[in-house]
C-alpha cells in the first residue's frame, strides 16, 4: 500500500495531464474530421469517433497496466522484447495484409494492429539498453557497429513492408546518440546531407559545383592556407585540366567539361592532401576531404533519386521543391491541406463548421492530415496553442529525462521525446506543405488504435522509469 | 557520466526552431494570405445556374406556335472530376467509350473550372437512371434546359430557331455561358432578350463528390429566374398553313401585310423546313443537310432575302411618280404597236388595243406606256437634266421603303437596289448618259433589285392611298409590352394620297377588267380585289412570276405579294395563289366555283418537273 501512494507521489502528473489534454483534443477533432447530420451519438462506435473512444479506452488500460509493472523489468526485459518485435516484424512480411500498397497489418477479425507502431518503443528500449552497458564507447567502431545494426534491422523490415514513413523515424535516434556523445559533426554532416540533397535537386551541377568549391576554399583560407599555396593549387588543376584536355583530343576522345574538372581536381587534391599533411594543416585536409565526398554525394544523389527511390516518393518531393506542380494530381492532398488550414484564418471557422473538411476536401483528415481540422476549426489561436502543447510535452520529458539517476532511463527518455518530436515534425509539416507527404501519424491526435497504443505506451514506459529516477538500474 | 548534459539546449533548439518555424508557416497560410479563403470557398460551393423558362409564341388568334420542353444536358467540370467507371457512364447514357473521353479531353481544352457540356439532351427517361447514380461520377452534374416545341410543322423561317452559343456571341455578351442557346434566326433572334428572360443562380454547398449539402447562407445570395415574355405575333398561322400548302414543291415566296397596320399576316419562303429539325441533338446533322445538301436552299429565306427585279409590277410606282410630277394625267394617252421604238431602239411589248390612258395601261400591263411616261419625267424640261429629272424619281421611289431596309423586326433584311446617277456615270463612263440608257427602269426590269418583303409593303401603302407602317411580326408582348413604338408611325410616300386613285382602278381592271386583263385569275366573287401582274426575266430559265394584289378595295384588310420562281408569267401562277390567299383570309374558306383552281395550284410542280 505504501508502495502504491509512492508511486502515485511521484508520477510526473504534469505530463500526464498534458497527455490527458492532447487525447481529448485529438478525438475532438476527429469527430469533426468525420462529423456527419446521420450519427450524432459520440458512441456510435460505426463512427472513427466512437471506436477512438474505445481506443482511448483501451489505452488508458494499457498506461495502468504499464505503472503496475516494476521498472527494473524494461531494462532487464529490453532485449527479449526487441527480438518479439522483430519477430512480429518479419512474420507481418508473410502473414500480414496489403493496406494501399504496404503489408504492414495484422488482421484479426475486425481487429488490425500495425507491429512498425510497437516496434518503436522496443528499439527505443533495445538502444537504450545497449548504449548504457558498461563496454560501450561511443566511437569505438564496434559499439557504433551494433547499436547501427539496433536501429537498422527494424528500420530496413518496415521498409521491406513498403512504409518508408514509419522507418525514416529511426533516423532520430542520430540525435539521441548525440546526448549521449556523438560527435557533433555526425549531426552537422546529416544536416550538410540532407541541404546538399535538396540543392542537388534544385540546382543544376555546374552551381553545385562551384558552391561546394566556393565554401571549401573559404574554409581553407579560415583554416591557415596561405595564398600562395591556393595559386599553387590552382596552377596544379589547371596543368591537370588541360593535359585530360589534350589527351581526349589526341585520342578523339570526347571528354565532358565536367568530367575534366573532376577529374583534375581529384588528381590535384591527392597531392594536395598529401602536402596539407606534411605541412601539419589537418583541418585544411579534412575540408578537403569533406568537400571531396560533398562532391561526390552531390553527383550520386542524382542516381539515387531515380534509382532508389520510387516513383511516388520522387514525385512528393518534387512537389515539395516546387520542380513538379500538379494540385489535382500528385500534390493535391497538400493543396487542399494548405486550403483547409488557410482558410480558418485567426480564430477559425469554429467547430464543426470546417467546410473543407466536413465535406472531405482534405483527404485521410482523421488520420494523417488530422491537423488540418485544427487549423480549420480553430484557426490560427487553436493550431498554434496544439503546436505549443505538443513542445511543452517534449521539451518536458527532455528535463525529465535529464533527471534521471540511471543512464537507462535517461536514454530511453531522450528517445521518446525525439520519437514524439520526429513525428510532430512530418506530419504537421507536411500539412503545411513545408516536409514532404510521408503518411505518419500526429502523436495522439490522428485516428487510429496502433498509434495511439504505441505512443502510450512509449510515454508510460519512460512515467514508470521516471517514478523510481533516484534508483539506478543495470 | 553527465559531461554531455549541455547538449540538452541544442536538442531543446532544434525543437523549438521548428516548431516556431510552424508557427511562421500558419501566420503566413491563415493571416496574411488571403487566397486560401477564396480557395476554399471555391472548393465547397457550387452555382447552380437556374435556367428560366423561354416565353412561348402565339399568333394573331392566341393560337400556340412554340413551347418548351424539358431535357436534360449532362454538365462536366474537368477539375472536380476523379477516377470513376467511364463503361458504367457510357453504359448509363448508351454513348461510345472512345466520344466520352472526346467529350471530356474537349472540356479539359475549354476550362478546368468551368462546366461545359459532356452530353445534350438526354431524355426524362435517362436522366430518371441516371440521377441515382450520379454520385459515382464526381465533377459531373446534370443541367436542366428547355428545348422548343413545335405544335404546328409551319412559319420555320419566320420564327427561327434557337442554337447553342458560340465563342463570338459569349464574348459579346456576358450573359451567356457554353451550352446555353440563344435565337438564330427569325422572331427567336430578333426577340432573344424578351423571350429568354434573366438566368438566375442558386447556391449550394458541395462536398468533394460534388454532393449538394445545403443552401448556401440559407439561400441569401440566390436569384430567382425571371421567366421570358411570352409573345403575341402578327402571323395568322392559318394563312400561313394555307400559303404552305398552295407553295408545295414550287419555289418562292409569298408576303402578306395587313394595310392599315404593317403586321405581317403571313411570310412564305418555298420550299420550307419543319422547325423540329433544328431541335434536339439531330439539330447539327439536319442543318448541314439542308446546307449543304439541298440544292433548293429552304434555309434560304426567300421572303425577306430573295433579290428580284419588280417586273410590270413596278409600272405601279411609276404611273404615281408619273402624275405625282404632273408628267401625265389619268387621261394622257399614249400608242403603242407591240412595243415602244425610237430609232433604233425598240422595247417589245404584247398586241393590244392603242393607244391607251393610264388605267387600261396598267390592265394591259403596257410596256411602251411605261417607257414614255419614265421618259417623260426624266427629260422634264423643269429639271434641267436628265441625271436631275432621274434623282426627283429616285427620291419618289425610296418613299415608297425600296433600296433600303424597311426595318422590320426580322433579321435578315436586305436593302434592295435603286440604281444612283453615280452608278450609272461609272456604268456608262459619262456624266449625262440619257433617259433611254435606263429606260429598262421603265418596266421594273434592269438594275432594279427588291425584295418581297418590300414588295409586300409597297402594296400595302397602295392600299392606304400613300402611306406605310414598317412591317412588323411582333404584335405584343404577354404582360401586355408594347412592342418598339417605330412600327406605330405612319410613313407617308411623297406621293399625294389623290393621285393613288387612278392606279388603284387600274389594278381593280387588272383582275375584273375582262377581256385582257392580266389578273383575272385572282378574282374572288364579292370581293372587289386589286392587284397587278408580273414578269421577272431570269436568264437562267424560266422567268419568274409575280403578282402582287390588295383587298378589298375600300377599307383593305390584306396586301400580298406572290412570287413564283419559274412560274412564267405573273397570271399563271402568283394570281391564282394571290385570290386563293386573300378569299382564305378574308372568308375563311375557298368557295366551290374556285376549288378546281386550289386543287391545281397546290398540284402544280415546278421543282421536280424540270429534272425530268
Amino acid at each position: 500500500m505504501t508502495r502504491r501512494t509512492n508511486l502515485l507521489k511521484s508520477l510526473d502528473w504534469w505530463t500526464i495531464l498534458l497527455y490527458a489534454l492532447l487525447v481529448f483534443l485529438g478525438w475532438v477533432n476527429i469527430y469533426a474530421a468525420v462529423y456527419n447530420e446521420g450519427h450524432q451519438s459520440i458512441f456510435d462506435i460505426s463512427q472513427r469517433y466512437g471506436k477512438q473512444l474505445l481506443w482511448i479506452g483501451a489505452a488508458g488500460f494499457i498506461a495502468i497496466i504499464i505503472l503496475i509493472i516494476e521498472s527494473k523489468f524494461f531494462s532487464a526485459f529490453a532485449y527479449p522484447t526487441y527480438l518479439f518485435m522483430l519477430l512480429l516484424l518479419i512474420s507481418v512480411l508473410i502473414f500480414g495484409r496489403d493496406v494501399k500498397g504496404a503489408r504492414s497489418w495484422f488482421e484479426f477479425g475486425a481487429i488490425r494492429f500495425q507491429p512498425a507502431e510497437f516496434a518503436k518503443f522496443a528499439t527505443c528500449l533495445a538502444i537504450s539498453r545497449y548504449v548504457t552497458q558498461y563496454n560501450f564507447k561511443i566511437h569505438k567502431i564496434k559499439s557504433l557497429f551494433i547499436s547501427s545494426l539496433i536501429l537498422f534491422t527494424p528500420m530496413a523490415l518496415i521498409v521491406l513492408q513498403g512504409d518508408a514513413g514509419s522507418a525514416l523515424v529511426y533516423s532520430v535516434f542520430l540525435l539521441v546518440l548525440y546526448r549521449e556523445g556523438l560527435s557533433g559533426i555526425v549531426l552537422f554532416l546529416g544536416f550538410l546531407a540532407a541541404l546538399l540533397f535538396i540543392f542537388t535537386l534544385l540546382w543544376s551541377k555546374l552551381t553545385i559545383l562551384l558552391l561546394i568549391l566556393s565554401v571549401s576554399l573559404i574554409a581553407a583560407k579560415l583554416s591557415g592556407l596561405k595564398w600562395k599555396n591556393f595559386g599553387l593549387g590552382i596552377l596544379i588543376m589547371g596543368a591537370f585540366s588541360s593535359l585530360i584536355w589534350i589527351t581526349g583530343k589526341i585520342l578523339n576522345l570526347h571528354f565532358s567539361s565536367y568530367f575534366i574538372v573532376i577529374v583534375s581536381m581529384v588528381l590535384c587534391i591527392i597531392p594536395f592532401l598529401f602536402f596539407t599533411y606534411k605541412q601539419k594543416l589537418r583541418n585544411v585536409a579534412w575540408i578537403i576531404l569533406i568537400s571531396f565526398c560533398s562532391l561526390f554525394y552531390s553527383f550520386s544523389v542524382g542516381y539515387i533519386f531515380s534509382n532508389v527511390l520510387e516513383q511516388h516518393q520522387r514525385t512528393r518531393i518534387n512537389e515539395l521543391l516546387g520542380i513538379e506542380s500538379d494540385p489535382y494530381g500528385a500534390g493535391y492532398n497538400v493543396a487542399q491541406s494548405k486550403i483547409a488550414i488557410g482558410s480558418g484564418g485567426f480564430t477559425g471557422k469554429g467547430f464543426l463548421n470546417g467546410t473543407q473538411t466536413k465535406f472531405k476536401f482534405v483527404p485521410e483528415q482523421s488520420t494523417d492530415f488530422i491537423f488540418c481540422t485544427v487549423g480549420e476549426e480553430w484557426g490560427f489561436v487553436g493550431a498554434t496553442v496544439v503546436l505549443l502543447l505538443l513542445l511543452t510535452l517534449i521539451l518536458r520529458l527532455l528535463i525529465l529525462a535529464e533527471r534521471q539517476r540511471s543512464s537507462f532511463s535517461r536514454v530511453y527518455g531522450y528517445g521518446v521525446a525525439c520519437i514524439l518530436f520526429f513525428h510532430l515534425a512530418v506530419n504537421v509539416g507536411m500539412t503545411l506543405g513545408l516536409a514532404p507527404v510521408i503518411g505518419i501519424p500526429l502523436p495522439f491526435f490522428s485516428y487510429g488504435g496502433s498509434s495511439l497504443w504505441s505512443f502510450t505506451i512509449l510515454l508510460f514506459i519512460f512515467l514508470r522509469l521516471d517514478a523510481n529516477r533516484l534508483e539506478l538500474l543495470r | 557520466m553527465n559531461n554531455f548534459s549541455n547538449r540538452i539546449y541544442v536538442i531543446a533548439g532544434i525543437f523549438i526552431l521548428v516548431v516556431l518555424v510552424f508557427i511562421i508557416r500558419l501566420l503566413n497560410l491563415q493571416i496574411i494570405d488571403e487566397s486560401y479563403k477564396l480557395s476554399a470557398e471555391n472548393n465547397s460551393q457550387r452555382q447552380v445556374t437556374q435556367f428560366p423558362a423561354r416565353g412561348l409564341i402565339y399568333d394573331r388568334n392566341g393560337k400556340l406556335l412554340v413551347y418548351n420542353q424539358a431535357a436534360y444536358d449532362l454538365m462536366i467540370i474537368p477539375r472536380q472530376v476523379k477516377q470513376f467507371d467511364t463503361i458504367d457512364l457510357c453504359n448509363l447514357l448508351g454513348i461510345d467509350k472512345k466520344d466520352a473521353l472526346k467529350q471530356i479531353a474537349k472540356a479539359k481544352k475549354y476550362s478546368y473550372r468551368k462546366a461545359s457540356i459532356f452530353l445534350k439532351q438526354l431524355s426524362s427517361e435517362r436522366y430518371a437512371v441516371l440521377q441515382e447514380k450520379l454520385y459515382k461520377f464526381p465533377g459531373f452534374f446534370v443541367q436542366p434546359r428547355t428545348l422548343r416545341k413545335y405544335p404546328r410543322q409551319s412559319a420555320a423561317h419566320a420564327l427561327g430557331y434557337l442554337r447553342e452559343v458560340n465563342n463570338k456571341e459569349m464574348k459579346n455578351d456576358s450573359y451567356y455561358s457554353q451550352g446555353d442557346y440563344i435565337g438564330k434566326s427569325g422572331i427567336e433572334r430578333t426577340y432573344e432578350k424578351e423571350l429568354r428572360g434573366e438566368k438566375g443562380v442558386e447556391i449550394f454547398w458541395v462536398d468533394v463528390y460534388n454532393r449538394i449539402k445545403g443552401s448556401y447562407k440559407d439561400g441569401k445570395f440566390d436569384k430567382p429566374p425571371v421567366s421570358g415574355k411570352n409573345l403575341y405575333s402578327t402571323l395568322d398561322i392559318g394563312l400561313q398553313e394555307y400559303g404552305e400548302l398552295l407553295m408545295s414543291n414550287k419555289k418562292g415566296g409569298i408576303v402578306a401585310i395587313e394595310p392599315n397596320s404593317g403586321e405581317i399576316l403571313a411570310k412564305i419562303s418555298s420550299p420550307a423546313y419543319d422547325p423540329e429539325m433544328f431541335v434536339g441533338r439531330a439539330m447539327n446533322q439536319n442543318y448541314k443537310r439542308l446546307v449543304q445538301n439541298d440544292s433548293l436552299k429552304p434555309l434560304f429565306d426567300r421572303s425577306m432575302m430573295a433579290l428580284y427585279p419588280p417586273g410590270s409590277v413596278f409600272k405601279l410606282i411609276n404611273a404615281l411618280i408619273g402624275l405625282q410630277e404632273k408628267v401625265i394625267t389619268p387621261a394622257t394617252r399614249f400608242e403603242c404597236h407591240n412595243g415602244y421604238h425610237v430609232g433604233n431602239f425598240t422595247m417589245k411589248c404584247h398586241s393590244h388595243a392603242s393607244p391607251l390612258d393610264l388605267i387600261h395601261s396598267i390592265q394591259l400591263s403596257c410596256n411602251a406606256y411605261y417607257a414614255n411616261v419614265f421618259r417623260s419625267i426624266l427629260e422634264y424640261p423643269k429639271y434641267g437634266s436628265v441625271q436631275n429629272g432621274f434623282k426627283v424619281w429616285r427620291k419618289h421611289v425610296l418613299s415608297f421603303g425600296f433600296g433600303n431596309k424597311l426595318g422590320a423586326d426580322l433579321p435578315n433584311e436586305l436593302n434592295g437596289f435603286i440604281p444612283t446617277t453615280d452608278y450609272y456615270k461609272k456604268k456608262y463612263r459619262r456624266e449625262n448618259w440619257r433617259a433611254l440608257n435606263v429606260i429598262s427602269l421603265a418596266i421594273g426590269q434592269g438594275e432594279l433589285l427588291i425584295t418581297p418583303l418590300q414588295m409586300a409593303n409597297m402594296v400595302a401603302t397602295i392600299a392606304n392611298r400613300g402611306y406605310y407602317y414598317i412591317p412588323h411580326i411582333a404584335k405584343y408582348f404577354g404582360d401586355g409590352e408594347l412592342i418598339d413604338a417605330k412600327f406605330m408611325k405612319r410613313k407617308q410616300t411623297s406621293i399625294d394620297s389623290v393621285y393613288y386613285k387612278p392606279v388603284i382602278d387600274g389594278m381593280e381592271e387588272v383582275i375584273s377588267g375582262g377581256e385582257g386583263s392580266t389578273g383575272r385569275l385572282a378574282a374572288i366573287p364579292g370581293i372587289r380585289v386589286c392587284g397587278k401582274t408580273g414578269t421577272v426575266e431570269n436568264p437562267h430559265g424560266d422567268d419568274h412570276s409575280v403578282f402582287v394584289a390588295f383587298a378589298p378595295r375600300e377599307n383593305p384588310k390584306i396586301a400580298i405579294v406572290v412570287y413564283v420562281e419559274n412560274g412564267v408569267w405573273g397570271a399563271r401562277y402568283g394570281a391564282p395563289i394571290a385570290g386563293l390567299m386573300i378569299e382564305k383570309y378574308l372568308r375563311g374558306e375557298i368557295s366551290q366555283s374556285k376549288k378546281w383552281l386550289e386543287k391545281r395550284m397546290i398540284e402544280a410542280d415546278l421543282i421536280h418537273k424540270k429534272k425530268e
